[in-house]
């Protein structure tokens, strides 16, 4: 079968992508879900917290996703559920398993959005037993929000990132004692917001510089050791505690879900561990398209929507004959900027406007945050504070953007101020 | 007095001071004007939005989200939660369908934010 456009995942990046495609004239559409539910993550996101930048009103996660299922839907946008891509060829055929067995598809574009998934216990290293009561924060989040069951009564969460922080406060509303969350660094890769209202709002300890070196228990977790590390982030033994517990959750970051782009042989950035793209969110395969988290991981969904339509715009101009130019214009980084997407940019003006997202590897306060072109400065934003755990975003003006894609060296950095 | 704050009304998460007597603070680091709002109500009479989620029979899922239609006074938070324990639904739940009605005289109720079909 042919589709026009296939774009894979139906989270908020799906969607949203949909629509932009959509919106600008494409109508040969089909959105591939593996789940029984369009909205992706945000499902099992019941706090609140989601759309303030778009919608100007605080919704919960399905509220938010629902929103975009409407307009989906007022569309007339097919989607398929319960249907899994297995397979993504360079030359844009997709296979997919659903309901109806094996789906093979000749597509014009793809877009890949299918969102990222939780580094597992195996990607860090805890000495200890093998036993329950060991939980990704995701999968713990899906059990008591989706399931009604709680994996557990005392709980320690290691990782500060803000699933398990949303979690703390979730287990505490469900009558858990969450007694610490250790965190390995130096500072928080969660929302300080999430920090305020989900651990100060309810006395629970943020523990620093802290790691958790073992497992404790037969069966089940009894307790968990934690102890402090040193500037080399090598445990401090000799000061190691034993924290009772019978549950301990792992928020210890995310990965893009980039097993379908590996397929479609798109050039990946060793940084994200998403693909790299230009500014039409293209990837090095020519009609294959990238956003959401599976290009790199987003703390607000909003500005997964906005990327997102983008892409499905940029998809349908695609469509309907646009081209990348040959030649293009590599971003690098420098200072504390650890990348940026895009990191391509078209030689040819559309008279577009530019726009950079972009994570800083340290926490740096009173900065200035630079686009150059050629060694001199084309955009600069000063800031209080920059984290790791916020994504900042410099948006060019179309006069800025033109100088860039004209430009023989782009850089996206950040230098402190004096 | 002075206090530093973290504003929570966006994710933006600016810093602010506040500073002043009840009825004359002065805030500085906020962005937007809700910033000044919440950090002037943190100081005299902190409200928190509660997201939870109940059980429900015969639907397409097994519980469904809920949340405050509006926030609540903090220190009413857990008693709030209490009113949820065994409350049941059964399918259809709409979205915005109310659960609770007026929490603990507030006048705000538990509102479902999802919706709940019959299971086929
Ligand atoms: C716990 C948590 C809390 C968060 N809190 C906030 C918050 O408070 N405020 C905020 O603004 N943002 C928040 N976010 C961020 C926001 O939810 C995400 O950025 C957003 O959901 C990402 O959208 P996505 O579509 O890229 O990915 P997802 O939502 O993960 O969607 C990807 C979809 O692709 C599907 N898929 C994957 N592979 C395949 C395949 N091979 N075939 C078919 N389908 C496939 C998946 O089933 C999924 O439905 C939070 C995220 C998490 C995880
Ligand atoms: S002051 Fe405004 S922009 Fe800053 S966090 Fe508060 S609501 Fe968001």
């Amino acid at each position: 079968m042919k589709k026009d456009l296939v774009i894979i995942g139906g989270g908020p990046a799906g969607l949203a992508a949909a629509i932009g495609a959509y919106d600008k004239g494409v109508r040969d559409i089909l959105i591939l879900e593996r789940e029984p539910v369009l909205g992706g993550i945000l499902n099992q996101c019941i706090h609140n917290g989601f759309g303030l930048h778009t919608f100007k009103e605080e919704l919960t996660g399905p509220e938010y996703a629902h929103r975009y299922v409407k307009e989906v839907l007022a569309r007339g946008i097919e989607y398929k559920l319960s249907t899994t891509v297995i397979d993504v060829t360079p030359d844009r055929q997709v296979f997919a398993v659903g309901e109806e067995g094996l789906l093979h598809l000749q597509a014009g574009a793809i877009i890949l959005a299918c969102g990222c998934r939780e580094r597992p216990r195996g990607a860090i290293n805890i000495a200890g037993a093998r036993c329950a009561g060991v939980f990704s924060a995701g999968t713990a989040q899906k059990l008591v929000n989706m399931e009604g069951y709680m994996p557990g009564k005392e709980v320690v969460i290691l990782g500060s990132g803000d699933i398990g922080l949303i979690m703390a406060r979730r287990m505490t509303f469900e009558g858990a004692k969450v007694k610490a969350v250790v965190e390995l660094m130096p500072y928080s890769s969660g929302l300080n917001r999430n920090i305020v209202q989900c651990l100060n709002d309810f006395d629970i300890p943020l523990l620093f510089s802290h790691t958790v070196v073992e497992i404790k228990g037969k069966d089940r977790v009894s307790s968990v050791v934690i102890a402090p590390v040193d500037g080399k982030l090598q445990p401090i033994m000799d000061q190691a505690q034993e924290i009772s517990c019978d549950c301990l959750l792992l928020s210890v970051g995310l990965l893009p879900e980039n097993e379908l782009a590996k397929q479609a042989k798109v050039t990946l950035s060793p940084v994200t561990g998403g693909a790299e793209v230009d500014d039409s969110m293209m990837t090095a395969v020519e009609g294959v398209f990238e956003c959401g988290n599976v290009l790199h991981v987003h703390d607000l969904v909003d500005f997964v929507s906005q990327e997102s339509l983008h892409a499905g715009e940029c998809a349908a101009a695609y469509l309907a004959g646009k081209r990348p130019t040959a030649d293009k214009v590599r971003v690098g980084t420098f200072g504390g900027v650890r990348y940026t997407v895009p990191t391509l940019l078209n030689r040819e003006d559309d008279g577009e406007s530019l726009s950079f997202k972009m994570r800083v590897n340290n926490v740096y306060r009173k900065v200035r945050l630079k686009v150059m072109a050629d060694g001199e400065e084309v955009l600069g934003k000063n800031k209080q504070i920059v984290t790791p755990g916020e994504m900042e975003t410099l948006t060019l003006s179309p006069e800025q953007s033109a100088k860039l894609r004209g430009a023989k060296e782009v850089s996206v950095g950040l230098e402190v101020r004096a | 007095m002075k206090r530093e704050m973290i504003c929570i009304c966006c994710p933006m998460g600016c810093r602010m001071t506040v500073e002043g007597e009840p009825g004359a603070y002065t805030v500085t680091g906020n962005t937007c004007p809700r910033g000044k709002a919440y950090a002037i109500a943190e100081m005299t009479a902190p409200e928190r939005m509660v997201t939870s989620s109940v059980a429900v029979v015969g639907g397409n899922y097994k519980t469904v989200s809920v949340k405050t239609a509006s926030p609540i006074p903090k220190g009413k938070i857990f008693e709030a939660l209490r009113l949820l324990d065994g409350v049941v639904l059964t399918a259809p739940v709409k979205e915005g369908q109310t659960v609770v009605e007026d929490i603990l005289g507030t006048g705000v109720a538990f509102v479902a934010t999802r919706e709940v079909s019959v299971a086929r």
